[in-house]
């Protein structure tokens, strides 16, 4: 880092973009490598070193004091006292300083409101003030546009360039093309916890775009070519609001064919969880309609829809796909346990879970010391095969999974994909949505990408993976031509209105002021719903 | 607590349309009005109701017919009322509201004393104050142990144990040592030990917080318990006879009539008491200390970032409120009983719920356990009169105002964001 520079930190949700930043900030301790600061190697116990060695952070869910006014959050921690050993707090010059700094750099606040009254862009510029009352050479900002409208991001832009002129060196985290093309000098591109590469802002975006995606070796699925038959699921105009209450799914139209695997490709939160969700009945559908072998489906239970003939592999295992605590077998039968053969009457029937448990185990090759081991005991591969075994133990129409190999090692990779392949042959429906784009590319006979909640582009596998990445930039062709397409698909392959906005749009609602962090769990990738833990298992229970 | 936390958007939905907050509270105050107005007023005899400003019935009084009192009293109430269902601006709510509930007392007050027995007709109103503050004091050392405790995010469910074991201590030590500085000292670091557990378990082991406290209650019982058995009751002379404080007269206030007499005649458990609110109040809002405990009980991961310690400030405010229950369990036995087993008797629970009547800030604590301390002390009162009201009534008031507030009904009952949760780094 130099004086002076915007440096952008480009890569995906789950890169290490953020642990990088809060080991930075000594929230985290590194388990090797040193950090130098101007040739000198810095240890840093906590926060309170970094910011003595003037790192000052805006985090990505505001460090704010919910009930405090906006002077109580900045002095806290670096307070003005009076009186001695009493300390009596010195607010006066407290609001002095947020008033003088808050001048000088033309960010407006007023120094009594409280936080939880404040709109979430003027919150940041609390934080913002914040670090900056503390004298900071170095300030990360971790991904601030996410919560911000356009406007208010624009606002951000230019506060960014007045610290540059400052002095001030600016470490911005995003993976926002568009934004980074804008403000940064340098730009450091990173996938799965490395470095893979350094870019000028000069470079297009497609090599931004391949550099963030990547390019591994791919993943190859033996599979034939899908025979499509009738459309089993069709969503039309589906409109889907996430926990706090900001639209994530935005008139989506999308089907998919018995016999076919529709792939969803996109950078994580752009509405993939929510649209998947709102399909399984965990999320109220807002408008639109869900349509499952042309019957209505939105508006029913979960566990309707799951005995409607519905497969669903949750994108996050341990939260809403087992109970960790219950054996494999009984977390084989979590969807059919009040069901003959497994239940009868009040009474469940050991004997014959444990026989089909036997079974599936064989099966589904899971790799356990018994039928009665805690799953939770079991390595997240073969957890995530048992999750697959119950699934798909019953008659389906439709096969949902989301990140289905998320953390999962190589066999059983290979294992689940030639699974929900075979699945397809058998004539279900798929729709696999996965962050990974070699995933998606290997599984899929159409690839739909969905950005800021919409399918921006539905495309065939045979597509080059620079354009998807594109696509899941939010950069449509102009036109239409090369990208093979099925001729099933419902949706035009652009859509002029997402082609006009390439930078914030959608993401935020402008009418929803004040959602402050705290409502929401703080999970690294922002997938897990408040709602959401073991929501399937418990509305089964 | 994390059930409190609820209220909060209970009330954002209650505000809306035409009953408001304010205009359901009315209901309520016109339908007591209307209680007082017919009822007590028909109850009434028409005997005079004296209120004293002495301990008997001698001496300067305040004077009403019984039946007049009542329905008048009873008017104001619904009058209150009324000017609430009418549409009252918000800052006059709570002054009415006082107004419409002390008039409901008045009336039922005017009714009890002028229908006691002939010769009873009096109510002393210096054994009122006096006994109101007595009553209270330990739910003020208790109630203000769970501000320090759960402003900093600790739920202090321990209150009964730490005044219990503080009790336990200043008797001990009071009486072997013969000094009651020894035995109010003592009697800080008995609470603080029971605090100190309750700290080690919930911050460095985690261990739910409730639990936690209620174990510890347990335990305070069970230990004081058996010495005292093994202890004080075969050898009271030595182990169970601590000197008490005497009463401190302050020269002038102690002339005030009324206030004076009940107030500033008192020892220095009464005093200490005052003082405490007035410093931990000042303290939490107005300095460092202050500043960084509240913002450790709301989001503890921000003071972390900005370079809070925030288990240490934990361990220290969850400590100090061992040390401040522990003197209110003093307050006892350094002054008034000589150590009984379980002679805290729930204070400590009812503490908890003066906490959170008073909104977990220090002043409100004082107010709730004044209130409830009165009506303990009212319950008593109706006792020696032979009411028709059974004490068990009033000795229920506690409990069901504290439902009535955690419900949100009193106003917006919002505990610290991170109250009860252990704080995990990274």
């Amino acid at each position: 880092m130099e004086p002076g520079e915007i440096h952008a930190l480009l890569g995906e949700n789950g890169a290490g973009k953020s642990t990088l930043m809060n080991v930075l900030y000594g929230l985290y301790q590194p388990d090797e490598g040193e950090i130098l600061v101007d040739g000198k190697p810095l240890r840093l116990r906590g926060p309170s070193d970094a910011i003595a060695a003037g790192i000052g952070m805006v985090h990505q869910h505001f460090m704010l004091v919910p009930v405090f006014t906006v002077t109580e959050n900045i002095m806290l921690g670096a307070e003005q006292v009076r009186g001695g050993i009493a300390g009596f707090l010195d607010r006066r010059r407290a609001r002095r300083e947020v008033a003088e700094v808050s001048e000088r750099y033309n960010l407006r606040v007023d120094p009594d409101a409280v936080i939880e009254d404040l709109p979430v862009g003027i919150q940041q510029r609390v934080e913002i003030v914040k670090a900056l009352t503390r004298d900071v050479d170095l300030l990360i900002l971790d991904e601030p546009t996410a919560v911000l409208t356009p406007q208010e991001t624009e606002e951000l832009l230019t506060v960014m360039r007045s610290l540059k002129a400052a002095g001030k060196s600016i470490v911005f985290i995003t993976h926002k093309l568009g934004e980074v093309k804008a403000i940064a000098d340098r730009i450091t591109v990173i996938r799965r916890g490395k470095t893979v590469g350094t870019a000028s802002p000069e470079a297009s975006r497609d090599e931004l775009a391949a550099l963030m995606v990547g390019r591994t070796v791919r993943l190859t699925v033996d599979k034939a070519p899908a025979t499509p038959g009738e459309p089993v699921l069709e969503l039309s105009g589906l409109v889907v609001d996430d926990d706090r209450q900001v639209r994530a799914v935005d008139g989506v139209d999308l089907t998919v064919r018995a016999g076919e695997v529709l792939g969803v490709a996109g950078v994580q939160g752009n509405g993939q969880t929510e649209l998947i969700e709102a399909i399984m009945g965990l999320r109220p559908v807002l408008a639109g309609t869900i349509t499952l072998n042309g019957q209505r489906i939105d508006g029913w239970s979960t566990k309707k829809v799951l005995r409607a003939g519905v497969g669903y592999v949750p994108e996050d295992r341990s939260v809403d796909g087992l109970v960790k605590e219950f054996t494999v077998a009984e977390n084989l039968v979590l969807d059919m346990y009040d069901r003959p053969p497994f239940g009868r009457g009040l009474s469940l029937r050991p004997d014959e879970i444990n026989r089909s448990a036997r079974e599936r185990i064989e099966q589904f090759d899971v790799r356990t010391s018994s039928a009665d081991a805690p799953v939770g005991t079991l390595s997240g591969g073969n957890q995530q095969k048992v999750i697959v075994a119950r699934e798909l133990s019953r008659p389906l129409k439709l096969f949902i999974a989301a990140q289905p190999t998320r953390g999962v090692d190589v066999g059983s990779i290979e294992f689940i994909h030639s699974r929900v392949v075979h699945e397809r042959d058998a004539g279900t429906a798929v729709l696999v949505v996965s962050s990974e784009l070699d995933e998606v590319i290997g599984l899929a006979d159409r690839i739909a990408v969905m950005y800021r909640g919409r399918i921006i582009g539905v495309v065939g596998p045979d597509t080059p993976r620079e354009e998807i990445g594109l696509l899941m930039a939010g950069i449509t062709p102009d036109a239409t031509g090369g990208s093979p397409q099925d001729g099933s698909a419902p949706t035009a392959t652009t859509d002029p209105d997402v082609v006009a906005t390439t930078d914030a749009d959608v993401v935020s609602d402008a009418g929803t002021p004040a959602t402050t962090d705290r409502d929401v769990p703080a999970t690294t990738d922002g997938v897990v719903s408040a709602e959401g833990p073991g929501s399937e298992d418990e509305k089964d229970r | 607590m994390s059930t409190t936390a609820v209220p909060d958007v209970a009330v954002a939905s209650v505000n809306e349309g035409f009953w408001t907050r304010t205009r359901k509270v009315g209901l309520v105050l016109v339908a007591l009005g209307l209680l007082a107005t017919v009822l007590f007023g028909a109850l009434a005899t028409g005997e005079q109701a004296r209120f004293t400003l002495s301990e008997d019935a001698a001496g300067a009084a305040l004077e009403i017919n019984g039946t007049v009192g009542a329905i008048v009293f009873g008017l104001i109430a619904l009058a209150a009322g009324g000017s609430m269902l009418a549409g009252l601006p918000k800052r006059w709510f709570v002054p009415v509201l006082a107004v419409g509930l002390v008039a409901f007392v008045l009336s039922f007050l005017c009714w009890q004393v002028s229908a006691a027995p002939t010769g009873q007709n009096f109510m002393p109103l210096v054994n009122i104050v006096r006994g109101t503050f007595l009553l209270a004091l330990p739910l003020i050392f208790g109630s203000l142990a769970g501000v320090l405790c759960e402003r900093s995010g600790v739920v202090n469910v321990a209150i009964e144990g730490q005044l219990l074991m503080g009790a336990f201590s200043g008797a001990l030590f009071g009486s072997i040592s013969g000094s009651v500085w020894v035995g109010l000292v003592a009697a800080a670091i008995g609470g603080s030990l029971i605090s100190l557990l309750l700290a080690v378990f919930s911050i460095r082991y985690l261990v739910d917080q409730v639990v936690m406290g209620i174990v510890l209650n347990l335990l305070a019982l069970g230990i004081t318990g058996f010495l005292y058995e093994r202890l004080m009751q075969t050898d009271a002379a030595r182990y169970n006879s601590a000197p008490r404080f005497s009463n401190w007269e302050i020269p002038l206030l102690s002339d005030i009539p009324l206030l004076g007499p009940a107030l500033f005649r008192g020892n220095i458990f009464l005093y200490l008491a005052l003082l405490l609110v007035l410093v931990i109040h000042i303290a939490l809002f107005r300095t460092r200390w202050g500043l960084r405990t509240r913002s450790v009980g709301e989001h503890p991961t921000a003071a972390d970032t900005l370079g809070v310690r925030v288990l240490g400030l934990r361990y220290r405010n969850v400590i100090m409120a061992g040390a401040v229950a522990g003197i209110g369990g003093a307050s006892y036995t350094l002054a008034l009983f000589s150590f009984t087993k379980n002679m805290i008797g729930g204070k400590g629970f009812i503490a908890l719920a003066a906490l959170i009547f008073g909104r977990w800030s220090p002043t409100g604590a004082l107010l709730a356990a004044l209130f409830f301390g009165f009506a303990d002390q009212l319950a008593t009162y109706l006792g020696a009169i032979n009411s028709v009201i059974p004490g068990q009534f009033l000795a229920m008031l506690p409990y069901l105002a504290t439902i009535l507030a955690v419900a949100g009904l009193v106003g917006r009952v919002r505990a610290p964001a991170a109250d009860g949760k252990p704080y995990i780094k990274g």
